[in-house]
């Protein structure tokens, strides 16, 4: 933790030498001061506050549609040879598609609005979530549903009370990996097209040329993406680990 | 009584490389109350066996009767512990012994007083709020025991349950099984690939063959109990039955001169 902070305060220090001396044009190459200065305007005037809620507002809502329908068709396609010859090849297919390739497809069906945004949202994080339930249920030592069957488990609960979490650990894998590009998805569209969020923040600030800005809204999405991986992510991951004996320590 | 019968059951098994002859016409009656041993070399279909009167795999022909009715799938009146345990990691030791009797319908609290009743027998009530992965392997196998036990079944299935656990461990839950079953009067089937082990817990027991999987020889065990693995008596009918088995293995080319095994001793 503190060879970190060391760190960042040394890259901060030179990136302030290099703008003080104007190696670069200052529009070009804003000192960390009037990057900071630009984030507390934008923070201030609202700006920022409302482009993140939007842009947080989307991601939550297309990664819920994502777990909500991944969850159960990965644990299908892990129980039922049929779909997955069928439905899980096409499932596969779609893993090599980058998300942003629906952009054009999503526009003609919905039009310039957020539904369009949320299909891009949901088709990159659905696959990884789906293949990640898959994986992990296909995994599992079969002696657990063995067990399960022995002891008079009705088949439903076989699948909610054994085979979801005895999969938790793969699962929480795949519902970062989905999170993970959620989040990128989102911000390719909202780059492409205008429409609030954080994306367009960013694009206006190429409009304006106004670098800073640029930077400013680099660091809030970076900041983001780092808060949901270490913070919620990692913690309930942690918590799995301890629970089921995965960690060393 | 009789509690459970295996009725000339037939077991093969076809993958895209071989066929296996698991089992061939294995006909067996268990008493009520009987504690039978199967003992055979590895491979030779007893988890197999095993796994048909538990329900788990059906049979290509026969049948397994429990109390005079066809067994058709798997149910908690026949109880397996299985050589690793299965136990769920995702579960404390005391809901992992609850688990099965939720799945009956058994109260929150009921099952945990039961739960909590059956641990103590084994000696894990100290341990009741454990994560698994905090227990050594003779605990955890404990655990799957006592999750058995706690089910009150009919019929106890056991498959190795203790082939992966030292030997000290081990004497320790002889004396424990025998007192147990003792104690309740069910009715246990066990597979082991150790004779001695076989001798000092059965009434009886039967010695498969493999390739095809068959019963070679019976042998009912008399001696006084409690038991202990190092009792003459158990190493004098332990030796007789490694006999029979190595009887009936095919020899291979040079076996005459691999030393002979000692008495109990199953490679
Ligand atoms: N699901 C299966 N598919 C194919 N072959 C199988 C299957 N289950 C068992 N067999 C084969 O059937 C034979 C008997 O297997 P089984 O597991 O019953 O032996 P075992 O006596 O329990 O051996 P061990 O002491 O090593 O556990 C073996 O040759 C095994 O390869
Ligand atoms: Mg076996």
């Amino acid at each position: 933790m503190f060879k970190r902070l060391i760190f960042f305060v040394a890259l901060i220090g030179v990136w302030a030498l290099i703008a003080e001396r104007h190696v670069w044009d200052p529009t070009l190459f804003p000192s960390p001061w009037k990057v900071a200065e630009t984030l507390w305007q934008n923070f201030r005037d609202g700006s920022l506050v409302h482009a993140t809620a939007i842009s947080l507002r989307r991601v939550l809502v297309g990664y819920s549609i994502s777990l909500a329908i991944g969850v159960p068709l990965g644990v299908l396609l892990a129980t039922r040879k049929w779909l997955e010859d069928t439905v899980g090849s096409l499932v596969s297919a779609f893993q090599s598609l980058p998300s942003i390739c629906w952009l054009p497809l999503a526009l003609l069906w919905f039009g310039m609005n957020d539904k369009a945004i949320l299909f891009v949202v949901v088709a990159g994080s659905l696959v990884s979530i789906t293949v990640a339930v898959q994986d992990g249920i296909k995994n599992l030592p079969p002696t657990y549903v063995r067990a399960a069957q022995t002891m008079g488990t009705p088949q439903f609960r076989i699948y909610t009370e054994v085979l979801l979490p005895a999969s938790l650990p793969a699962i929480l894998t795949g519902a970062k990996l989905g999170w993970a590009y959620a989040w990128r998805s989102l911000m390719s569209g909202e780059l492409l097209f205008v429409s609030l969020g954080l994306g367009q923040m960013l694009m206006q600030g190429r409009d304006l040329a106004d670098m800073s800005q640029v930077i400013s809204v680099m660091i809030v999405i970076m900041s983001l993406g780092l808060l949901t991986d270490k913070v919620i992510f990692g913690s309930l991951e942690r918590h799995v680990r301890r629970r089921w004996g995965l960690s060393i320590s | 009584m009789v509690k459970l019968s295996i009725r000339n059951v037939e077991k093969r098994f076809v993958t895209e490389d071989q066929k296996v002859h698991a089992l061939s016409s294995i006909s067996v009656e268990v008493q009520s109350g009987e504690f039978l041993i199967l003992v055979g070399p590895s491979g030779c279909g007893k988890s197999t066996l095993l796994n048909i009167i538990a329900g788990l795999v059906k049979p290509d022909a026969g049948e397994v009767l429990m109390n005079g009715v066809p067994v058709t799938e798997p149910g908690p009146d026949r109880a397996l512990v299985f050589q690793d345990g299965a136990l769920f990691p995702w579960l404390n030791v005391r809901r992992n012994v609850e688990f099965g009797l939720r799945q009956k319908g058994v109260s929150k609290r009921e099952a945990s007083e039961k739960a909590m009743h059956v641990l103590d027998q084994v000696g894990l009530s100290k341990f009741s709020e454990n994560d698994l992965h905090t227990l050594s392997g003779g605990m955890r196998q404990r655990v799957a025991i006592a999750r058995a036990l706690a089910l009150e079944p009919e019929v106890l299935l056991m498959d190795e349950p203790f082939s992966a656990l030292d030997a000290l461990t081990r004497e320790d839950l002889y004396v424990e099984i025998q007192e147990l079953w003792q104690g309740r009067g069910a009715t246990i089937v066990f597979v082991t690939h150790n004779v001695r082990e076989a001798v000092t817990l059965g009434d009886r027991v039967l010695l498969l063959a493999s390739d095809p999987g068959r019963l070679q020889g019976e042998f009912p065990v008399n001696i006084l109990r409690p038991r202990h693995i190092e009792d003459v008596d158990v190493a004098r009918t332990a030796q007789q039955i490694s006999y029979e088995m190595k009887k009936g293995r095919i020899p291979f080319v040079g076996d005459a001169s691999t030393p002979d095994l000692e008495p109990g001793e199953v490679v």
